[in-house]
């Protein structure tokens, strides 16, 4: 009998581990929670801190994760990390960060839509990358 | 001899052009490589939060998320659009700001007013020339974009959809379908409603800390965070991939022109030895 468990570990951004273990160990938002093979069902959130894998052949893996989610059926544990640090705070200057670049960048400018110069715009702009393909076309043919 | 000196110095700075572009051309084939990679990367992620969703929303069909739920009175809507952050990338942006226009046209015909979130430079300046309410922007993501950098523009929207501001949101970004082919797509990414699979039919249910609520409403901030993550990445592909196609016809194009040019700069140069035999043979004979 195999008495190990498939644990993924990926972020947004990548994937960070994938392999069979003993057993894991997640710092739970609830205090940490160490996971064996056949672990019921389970869904929590991490908090920043080291998950712990122990791969079959006695090693042990730390891996840090600044926060995410800890997702476990009988056979296979998903953590799902944050990719930073993440604090109410934080996210509200990422907000003012985002909302700021805005302002300076789109001053002085009307909030209704000139549909019609946009479209004008764009229809010169295709007109002219179909001109040039056709001229592609037929000089080569 | 008139003109085959100007013929020559039109030859080089095309030639000079065509190195430029071929150049180009390679460091987008090598960069689309790496942006397909980050794009194949991001997918688990995204993968496992949307089963997790689906599984929580058909084990608790009593908690409703605002995330999840579909409302009747649509008043206003929120799009985040996603272009570049540099040109020399053939018809790309293009394409995307028209099926961008057209459906905003759309809406707007429907009263429908409408809020942006920008993501890459192209579109910062096309919003700027045309209008519309921007919210907030994101751009210089370069080859490798943080989810740090977006989160800001993401929240913006979230909060937005969350206090009422808008109804519904829309990700306008290319879907990369191969090297040649990318198409402009707008999808609804909110509200989501769980996919109803009969084959994830919940006979058993997770044990939830702290409880299923909170683990839903972080999960399903974190998904549409991670969906704009990857529709991020995936542009950046299909910005590679259209700016090596782009770059190699303008290498081709350059290269016919070289030709052309070289046939000319022969025919002069032929044409005035000629002359000039003609002359000493006339001036021979005259003697």
């Amino acid at each position: 009998m195999a008495a190990t468990i498939q644990v993924d570990i990926v972020s947004a951004e990548k994937e960070i581990f994938s392999g069979e273990a003993n057993m894991v160990f997640a710092p739970a938002i609830m205090g940490e929670v160490g996971i064996a093979p056949r672990h019921a069902p389970l869904v929590t959130r991490l908090k920043p801190g080291v998950v712990r894998v122990q791969v079959p052949d006695g090693e042990e893996q730390s891996i840090y994760v600044s926060g995410g989610i800890l997702e476990v059926q009988p056979h296979v544990v998903t953590v799902l990390s944050d990719t930073a640090e993440r604090a109410a705070d934080l996210d509200e200057a990422a907000v003012l960060k985002a909302k700021e670049e805005a302002e300076k960048a789109l001053h002085n400018r009307e909030a209704k839509i000139e549909y019609a110069e946009a479209e004008a715009q764009l229809a010169e702009t295709i007109a002219q990358l179909k001109a040039i393909e056709r001229l592609r076309k037929r000089s080569s043919s | 001899m008139a003109g085959t000196k100007e013929i020559r110095t039109k030859i080089a700075s095309v030639k000079n052009t065509q190195k430029i572009t071929k150049a180009m051309e390679m460091v987008a084939a090598s960069k689309m490589r790496k942006a397909q990679d980050r794009m194949r990367a991001a997918r688990p992620y995204a993968e496992k939060i949307r089963n997790v969703i689906s599984h929580l929303a058909q084990a608790h069909p009593e908690y409703r998320n605002a995330y999840l739920e579909e409302r009747d009175n649509v008043r206003r809507i929120g799009l985040i659009i996603i272009s570049t952050d540099r040109g020399l990338c053939g018809g790309l942006n293009s394409n995307l700001f028209r099926e961008t226009i057209k459906h905003m046209k759309e809406w707007d015909g429907k009263g429908l007013e409408m809020d942006m979130v920008i993501i890459g430079a192209k579109a910062v300046g096309f919003f700027n020339r045309i209008g519309g309410n921007v919210l907030g922007q994101a751009t210089h993501l370069g080859d490798e974009p943080a989810m740090e950098d977006l989160i800001g523009a993401i929240k913006i929207m979230l909060d937005a959809y969350r206090e009422e501001k808008i109804d519904r949101l829309y990700l306008v970004s290319n879907k990369f379908i191969n090297s040649m082919t990318q198409t402009p797509t707008i999808e609804r990414i909110l509200p989501t409603p769980p996919s109803r699979d009969d084959r994830l039919k919940a006979y058993w249910d997770y044990i939830y800390e702290p409880d299923a609520k909170e683990v839903l409403d972080h999960l399903m901030k974190n998904y549409i965070e991670s969906l704009v993550y990857s529709s991020v990445v995936e542009n950046i592909s299909c910005e590679q991939a259209a700016r090596m196609v782009a770059m190699k016809s303008a290498s081709d194009n350059a290269g016919k022109l070289i030709d052309e040019l070289q046939l000319i700069y022969n025919k002069a140069r032929q044409a005035s030895i000629t002359q000039e035999l003609s002359e000493i043979v006339g001036g021979a004979a005259a003697v």
